[in-house]
């Protein structure tokens, strides 16, 4: 396994299921990708695909959140998915708690299905419409083994850790509840398993402010009692600032900047994330800026631009942009403190007019 | 829409290949042996064999499916036994009694499903599209079969008016549709045809024409001054293109589906021979038929695809 | 006849998601049933014919199978004959009875065979997806080929008559439709959040497909079936006119109607009664499962 050198976990508390140490990421990713085959045509053949996870890596501390952020269609969901292992992976390797998962060695998928878990993008459709949730909940304990019993014992306990009276609301419907209670549940399924890892995919996206809120500090609350790390993906800037620890910004299926949070916010080193940041700022009446900094839709993820995929929309653009593509670092060796952005203007000797200078030996 | 077009066409060729794949299929479900039938009762199991052989009939499935496709393509689609003529030349002669009636039965049905359904939508929910609604779902529910023998019941038992079957002295070789000493035999099938189409066009004519006068774009039209029956045009209009295609689906249903029909009246068009092929248990007969009708009914389907795509060059289906 | 079968399918429920604020989803199917005065009223009709049916032996008056030369085509309420006779002088009521059951079976059991079967193809094609969705709906658009009354003369008019080849011809005449329902129906339950759900907890694909995929799947085939028994109902009389269903002497709707034929300038009204039985029913099972679609497809 590589070593890394890592600053100290935000939380170090001992945990039984432990077993690659506190020090040991909770996940590594490393260069996963995934193609979407477009077909079409007369024989129905695959003409292009939809590089919706392009060499993507990164690794996530035990106890930290890490927020993903970036535009709709950059690849979020698709990116959580293949960590769920709910897509296949044309490539790449998941390293969970030091053991490779899947394959021949390491981790069984079992394994991973235990430890990793998901809370959907779309409240509608995460839930059975056909089942209580009571019966939604026990599901997963059910499909590990637990008697029926037990697992609605489990599901009505864990119904009241995420504040829904277990008496109230067990036996209903989910159209018989509201969106924050529909994601309180989704919440509670995705706990069933006792996972590790949560990964919440947009999870309060789609709720009011108020509800957002006791959605959001319900996931902090449990976060400490259960010992748990978050991918938080959210294209709100705001929640993501609250809750994360370090942040991940991704550009047409490519982690385009990755740093602790209060680096990335006051001192966004790609273009794409100040845009970000200036779009989120120009919602404010306050700091309203003049022309939106990021113009335009984003490009078409089946023929991505050449050289740095931001160069069409990058205002700081120039010829070495569209040549070479600005690598990110390597990722995986860097420590958690690092702050790494894919933009041949922080390269030294890039041949960016803006990059620092080369330091010469 | 050239692309369209042909990834259409194309995708005909697999459709047209099942059906006559299940056509060839249909003798090899149909119980009894087509030798022992042809067979003398004296002949020996020798005989039986020579026979077979003769026919093919030894040899495994696939080849005699081929070599079967292969003749059907050159437009050989075997011996009648009943009267053991060519199935080709009765099949063709009985579609063209058919395909005529169905023609005009569905151009009827549409005119008269236009007519209905503008007058039950201009006053939606009115008497007169509760009646209209209420006709159109008995003209789904009724079974053809029997409405021809209440037409018979009244028009020729009761009235007088109309012949109850066939085709009269003429026969097939010289009716003329346009005398009415001939033409008159065709009323009641046409009749019996016409009813069930014109229950389903007239409740879809109506609900899109609901539709449509619903919509804000007819609000708009109203608000700049057009009367009440040039908003209904231009709806009418609108709904064309979908109400054509309908038009050409029910053709290709009403020639499959007129074997109740025909047998009825005697018409001597496809059906009629399928309920002759049935009686007679004349399998070759049957088969020819089944593949001729299956055939036009893809090809309407087909052409009405490719005439409702060039119309609507909107319509774009996977 | 126009294809009921592939106007049905246009008219074929999509995806149903219960109301809001009931109990549960079936109390709100009933809720709304409650007040649909003409469903309540066509589903009484219903269980009276089929309770007729069932009864017949108790119920009908004479010996269906009885003929009497003196008594041929008697008219309608002649002496003890309520319905009259029919052309061998048997008592048409005892015979519209007794010929429910056949008709009352031939609506029913191919509907439920083709349910099971078609259900089970469209289920694995759409939840599979991709070369087994493909090989299952190619093969079954051949059969989409075919105008639903051809396909069961074709199929009929090759196997013969009696009654196993009438409901076998119509199963697999309406297993194409069942299995398109089910595959629409299956393909969009299957790429909902909750089935993903499932899969991460790591269930099997079976535990899967019976305890979230079936369950969503369940009441569009089943409102989409119910349309169907009406269509079964008449093509089996279809088939019987043209002599390919029971043999005589046993009574069945289609079959007096066809023999009846030649008696309308003695008895025409008499002849038109089971047309009317055949109607009645139909028209019955129709509105119901209208009424249910509509009870059972309300929008959330
Ligand atoms: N199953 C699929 N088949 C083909 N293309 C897909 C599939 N799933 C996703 N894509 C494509 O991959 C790209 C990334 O989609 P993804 O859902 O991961 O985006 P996202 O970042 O989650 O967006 P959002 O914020 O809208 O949820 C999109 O262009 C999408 O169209
Ligand atoms: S590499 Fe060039 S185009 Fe890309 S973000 Fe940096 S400056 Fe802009
Ligand atoms: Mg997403």
């Amino acid at each position: 396994m590589t070593q890394m050198a890592l600053s100290p976990p935000p939380v170090a508390a001992e945990d039984p299921r432990d077993r690659g140490g506190p020090a040991q990421p909770m996940l590594i990713v490393d260069g996963i990708r995934k193609y979407f085959p477009i077909r079409a045509g007369v024989l129905n053949r695959t003409v292009a695909e939809v590089k919706a996870v392009d060499d993507i890596s990164f690794y996530v501390l035990k106890g930290e959140t890490l927020g993903i952020v970036g535009e709709s269609g950059c690849g979020k969901s698709t990116l959580a998915r293949l960590l769920m292992h709910l897509v296949d992976r044309d490539e790449g390797h998941l390293i969970l708690d030091g053991d490779l998962v899947g394959e021949e060695t390491g981790v069984p998928l079992d394994g991973l299905r235990r430890a990793l878990q998901m809370v959907f993008q779309d409240s509608y459709s995460s839930l059975n419409p056909r089942l209580p949730i009571e019966q939604s909940i026990a599901y997963g304990p059910k499909v590990q083994g637990a008697s029926s019993k037990v697992a609605k014992a489990q599901a009505r306990a864990l119904m009241e850790k995420v504040g829904l009276k277990a008496n109230l609301f067990a036996q209903r419907y989910p159209h018989e509840l509201s969106g924050g209670q529909k994601q309180r549940v989704n919440i509670a399924r995705a706990l069933a398993l006792d996972p590790r890892l949560l990964i919440l995919d947009e999870a309060v996206s789609a709720l009011d402010k108020s509800v957002e809120a006791q959605v959001l500090n319900l996931l902090e609350d449990l976060k400490k009692q259960l010992n748990l790390t978050y991918i938080f993906i959210s294209h709100d800037l705001h929640v993501v600032r609250y809750i994360s620890d370090r942040v991940l910004v991704m550009y047409l299926g490519q982690v385009v900047e990755i740093g602790p949070v209060d680096q990335i916010y006051e001192d966004p080193q790609h273009p794409y994330t100040q845009a970000l940041l200036a779009c989120r700022l120009s919602m404010d009446p306050e700091e309203r800026v003049e022309a939106a900094p990021l113009a335009g839709d984003p490009p078409n993820p089946v023929n991505p631009p050449s050289g740095c995929r931001f160069h069409t929309r990058c205002p700081f653009m120039e010829d070495v942009c569209m040549a070479k593509a600005p690598g990110l670092g390597d990722v995986l060796r860097s420590s958690a403190d690092d702050h790494l952005a894919a933009c041949h203007m922080v390269h030294p000797g890039s041949g960016h007019s803006r990059a620092p200078l080369p330091v010469r030996a | 829409m050239w692309l369209y077009a042909l990834r259409r066409i194309i995708l005909t060729i697999p459709i047209l290949f099942g059906v006559t794949v299940i056509c060839f299929a249909l003798v090899q479900i149909a119980p009894g042996d087509p030798i022992q039938n042809l067979l003398s009762p004296t002949a020996s199991q020798a005989d039986a064999e020579r026979l077979r052989a003769a026919y093919g009939l030894d040899k495994p499935l696939p080849v005699q499916y081929v070599i079967w496709l292969g003749k059907v393509l050159v437009g050989d689609m075997g011996m009648s036994i009943a009267n053991n003529t060519p199935v080709t030349g009765e099949v063709l002669r009985a579609f063209t009694n058919t395909i005529v009636i169905a023609m005009i039965a569905v151009v009827i049905a549409f005119i008269l499903s236009t007519i209905f359904g503008v007058a039950a939508a201009y006053r939606s929910g009115g008497l007169v599209d509760k009646a209209i609604t209420a006709v159109a779902v008995f003209g789904i529910s009724v079974p053809t079969f029997w409405l021809g023998v209440i037409l018979v019941i009244i028009f020729a038992v009761n009235l007088s008016w109309l012949p109850a079957t066939g085709m009269g002295a003429g026969g097939s070789k010289g009716f003329d549709y346009l005398s009415w000493s001939d033409f008159r035999f065709a009323v009641m099938p046409i009749i019996a045809l016409a009813l069930p189409p014109l229950g389903i066009m007239t409740r879809t004519t109506r609900s899109s024409l609901s539709e449509i006068l619903n919509q804000d774009f007819v609000q708009t039209l109203r608000a700049k001054g057009l009367s009440e029956f040039e908003v209904m045009v231009h709806a009418v209009r609108n709904i064309m293109p979908a109400a054509v295609a309908m038009l050409g689906l029910q053709l290709g249903y009403l020639i499959g589906g007129s074997v109740l029909v025909e047998t009825v009246f005697t018409w001597p068009g496809t059906g009629y021979l399928l309920n002759k092929a049935i009686l007679t248990r004349d399998i070759p007969l049957l088969q020819g038929t089944i593949l001729v009708l299956a055939t036009a009914f893809v090809l309407i389907n087909l052409v009405v695809d490719l005439a409702q795509s060039l119309i609507d060059p909107r319509i774009k289906r996977s | 006849m126009t294809d009921a079968l592939a106007n049905s399918l246009a008219a074929a429920p999509v995806q149903s998601a219960p109301a809001a604020r009931v109990r549960s989803y079936w109390g709100g199917v009933w809720q709304r049933l409650r007040y649909d005065y003409v469903t309540l009223f066509c589903i009484a009709l219903i269980i009276l014919i089929v309770l007729s049916a069932v009864f017949a032996p108790w119920l009908a008056p004479f010996d269906p199978y009885k003929s009497s030369m003196a008594h041929r085509l008697r008219p309608i309420g002649y002496r003890q004959f309520l319905l009259g006779t029919d052309e061998q002088g048997r008592d048409m009521l005892s015979r519209l009875l007794y010929g429910g059951r056949v008709s009352l079976l031939m609506g029913i059991v191919p509907v439920l065979l083709a349910t099971l079967v078609g259900g089970m193809f469209g289920v694995v094609a759409g939840y599979y997806g991709r070369k087994v969705n493909m090989g299952i709906m190619r093969t079954m658009d051949i059969f989409f080929a075919f105008p639903s009354v051809l396909l069961a003369v074709a199929i009929s008019g090759s196997l013969g008559g009696g009654i196993t080849n009438q409901m076998l011809t119509l199963t697999v005449v309406l297993i194409p439709p069942i299995c398109r329902v089910a595959e629409t129906a299956t393909s969009q339950v299957r790429n909902m959040d909750f089935v993903d759900a499932a899969r991460a907890t790591g269930a099997s694909t079976t535990s899967i497909l019976f305890t979230h995929v079936l369950i969503n799947v369940m009441s569009p085939v089943l409102v989409y079936a119910s349309t169907l028994v009406s269509i079964s109902i008449i093509l089996a009389s279809g088939l019987s006119f043209l002599g390919l269903g029971v043999s005589p002497p046993t009574a069945d709707w289609g079959l007096m109607l066809s023999t009846l034929r030649q008696s309308i300038y003695v008895q025409p009204l008499v002849s038109a009664i089971p047309g009317v039985a055949i109607l009645v029913t139909s028209i019955a099972f129709n509105l119901v499962s209208d009424g249910l679609r509509q009870a059972m497809d309300v929008k959330a």
